[in-house]
């Protein structure tokens, strides 16, 4: 397998953009990706877009040509990529493969989601066709519902509290403050998020991430000629995915996401690292909960500690481990299947050390984590300088 | 909620009866029917099975916002079912006071109708759950109701 790093990346703000449609904000990602990798768009030889129902939020299938026509670029190859929420992490992988595998040298990673068409009712049933249809939202499960029976089984097991785990969406909004791609730079407090409301009991509105309109881009190439293009070309050195059962209720463990467990460990062997290597990591906190079981199954905290330590600020920016400091999901917002590859996209600003005033200091190793579902996709990437 | 109809049709006798699968091989049970043993799979012989109708809350939520289809019931409580074989499905708990719907309550199976597909479209009836006041309920356990080969095509 050959090596393989990004060379550009870009996005577009994230948030309700009611004057762009879903083209508009992939050209616009794609254009800054393709811009800042310095290539002319001639030099890429295929696209992979992840993208996870612009079918039903705005009538439009068969994404995966409209980038390339889109971005001027038939008849090269582009295929769409859909894994619910890991849509954009396994567009990035897929492309990763390619080019490990020498099919292509320069590859084009896309991830879109255009939510704000659909009223917000609309939007639940649209995300809900990440679970099982027939089993789980048939019966009038929602997804704030399933991970809140995580939360609940978690807080009866482990103890976690709702103030721990609103500790979660405090701390990423703080970090977002100073990302201005994020849909929310301001700050919220623990007292805001327990009094949000009820969505489904323990989890209140502001434990859940928002709807939001956006598109990322990165532009992969492999390693050996990297250096034609950029002097600070960011090595991929690894890339996993893992799956578990649809249901909910047909997993083992409601605690723990499994193949959170399997990627991460994968990645971690692909590198040749251990946990205490890593300084970030963007995960998957499309719920408060989800950070709090995402921080303990990639194995950073012990099981059953991830409410504690972030009530503690154990993973605030530059604390003992900076998780989100893009302001993860919940602040940075959450087009579905943008999210993969606005997390490659923080990694590359980050190890370049371009992320201002919410920069990781000491930067060597940085994790990310994309969850499809409530747990049935997952994929883990880890980056370094290649320089 | 479109298209529900074949949905329905084709599952009521999980929907119904829980009617589920069991593993000869492994003697594993699945709810609802699995058509291979994900721990044996080509070794694996599955064949159907009556789950038991009582078990325990393993956790649960109470929904306020609620999806399309279901605004008119919220706030509604939703738990997954540890059945008294182990197996766990997600349903809703009705006929039920909220204190009582905590983890580890023991509940059993009512039969109620779940959704309709608007007004004049097709009625969806299925399981849904009830805490029970008296833990000792019997259990009923399954048995096996029929044979279906692994190898067989699906
Ligand atoms: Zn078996």
């Amino acid at each position: 397998m050959r090596q393989v790093s990004i060379i550009g990346a870009g996005m577009t703000k994230f948030g309700e953009h009611w004057e762009k449609s879903l083209r508009d904000l992939v050209t616009e990602a794609a254009v800054k990706a393709v811009a800042d990798a310095k290539l002319d768009g001639g030099e890429i030889e295929a696209i992979y877009g992840g993208c996870m129902a612009p079918g039903l939020f705005a009538g439009q299938e068969h994404v995966g040509a409209l980038i390339a026509d889109q971005l001027g670029m038939n008849p090269i190859p582009s295929t769409r990529v859909e894994a619910a929420c890991a849509s954009g992490g396994l567009a990035l992988r897929n492309a990763y493969l390619a080019i490990a595998s020498g099919a292509y040298d320069i590859v084009a990673v896309g991830g879109v989601e255009k939510m704000t068409e659909v009223t917000t009712e609309q939007t639940g049933v649209i995300l809900g066709g990440a679970g099982d249809q027939e089993w789980e939202l048939f019966m009038g499960a929602t997804f704030p519902a399933l991970y809140a029976l995580m939360a609940k089984r978690h807080m009866h097991d482990y103890g976690t509290t709702e103030e721990q785990m609103a500790a979660c969406s405090v701390k990423n909004h703080a970090n977002a403050v100073h990302n201005p791609y994020a849909q929310f730079q301001r700050a919220i407090t623990i007292d805001d998020v327990m009094k949000s409301g009820y969505v489904a009991d323990p989890l209140k509105l502001l434990d859940c991430s928002p709807i939001t309109d956006g598109a990322s881009a990165v532009i992969l190439c492999a390693t050996e000629k990297a250096r034609k293009y950029t002097d600070l070309p960011i090595s991929i050195l690894a890339s996993s995915q893992a799956s578990d059962t649809l249901a909910l209720a047909h997993r083992g463990s409601l605690t723990e996401i499994r193949a959170t467990k399997v990627a991460g460990e994968k990645a971690l062997k692909q590198a040749g690292l251990s946990q205490k290597d890593i300084q970030a990591a963007e995960v998957h906190d499309c719920f408060s909960i989800a950070e709090v079981m995402a921080i303990e199954d990639l194995g950073f905290f012990k099981k059953g500690t991830g409410g504690k330590v972030s009530a503690n600020g154990e993973t605030a920016l530059n604390s003992k481990l900076s998780i989100n400091p893009s302001g993860g999901l919940k602040a940075c917002g959450h087009p579905v299947g943008a999210t993969g590859v606005k997390q490659a996209v923080e990694a590359t600003v980050q190890l370049r050390g371009e992320a201002g005033k919410r920069q990781v200091s000491n930067l060597k190793n940085f994790m990310t984590h994309n969850v499809g579902g409530s747990g049935a996709t997952v994929a883990v990437h880890l980056f370094a300088r290649g320089d | 909620m479109a298209q529900l109809l074949p949905s329905v049709w084709r599952h009521i006798p999980e929907r119904y009866s829980l009617l589920g699968s069991h593993c000869e091989n492994c003697g594993k049970d699945y709810f609802p029917q699995r058509p291979i043993c994900p721990t044996c799979r080509r070794k694996g012989k599955i064949v159907q099975k009556l789950m038991p109708r009582e078990g325990k809350i393993f956790s649960h939520t109470l929904v306020h916002a609620a999806p399309a289809g279901f605004e008119l019931e919220a706030p509604y409580h939703l738990a997954i079912v540890e059945l008294k074989n182990g197996v766990h499905l997600l349903s809703q708990i009705v006929d039920s006071d909220s204190e009582a719907i905590q983890i580890n309550s023991p509940v059993k199976m009512v039969f109620r109708k779940i959704s309709e597909d608007g007004k004049q479209g097709a009625i969806a009836y299925g399981y849904k759950f009830k805490v029970v006041r008296n833990a000792a309920a019997a259990s009923k356990p399954g048995k096996p109701v029929g044979k279906q080969s692994t190898s067989s095509k699906k």
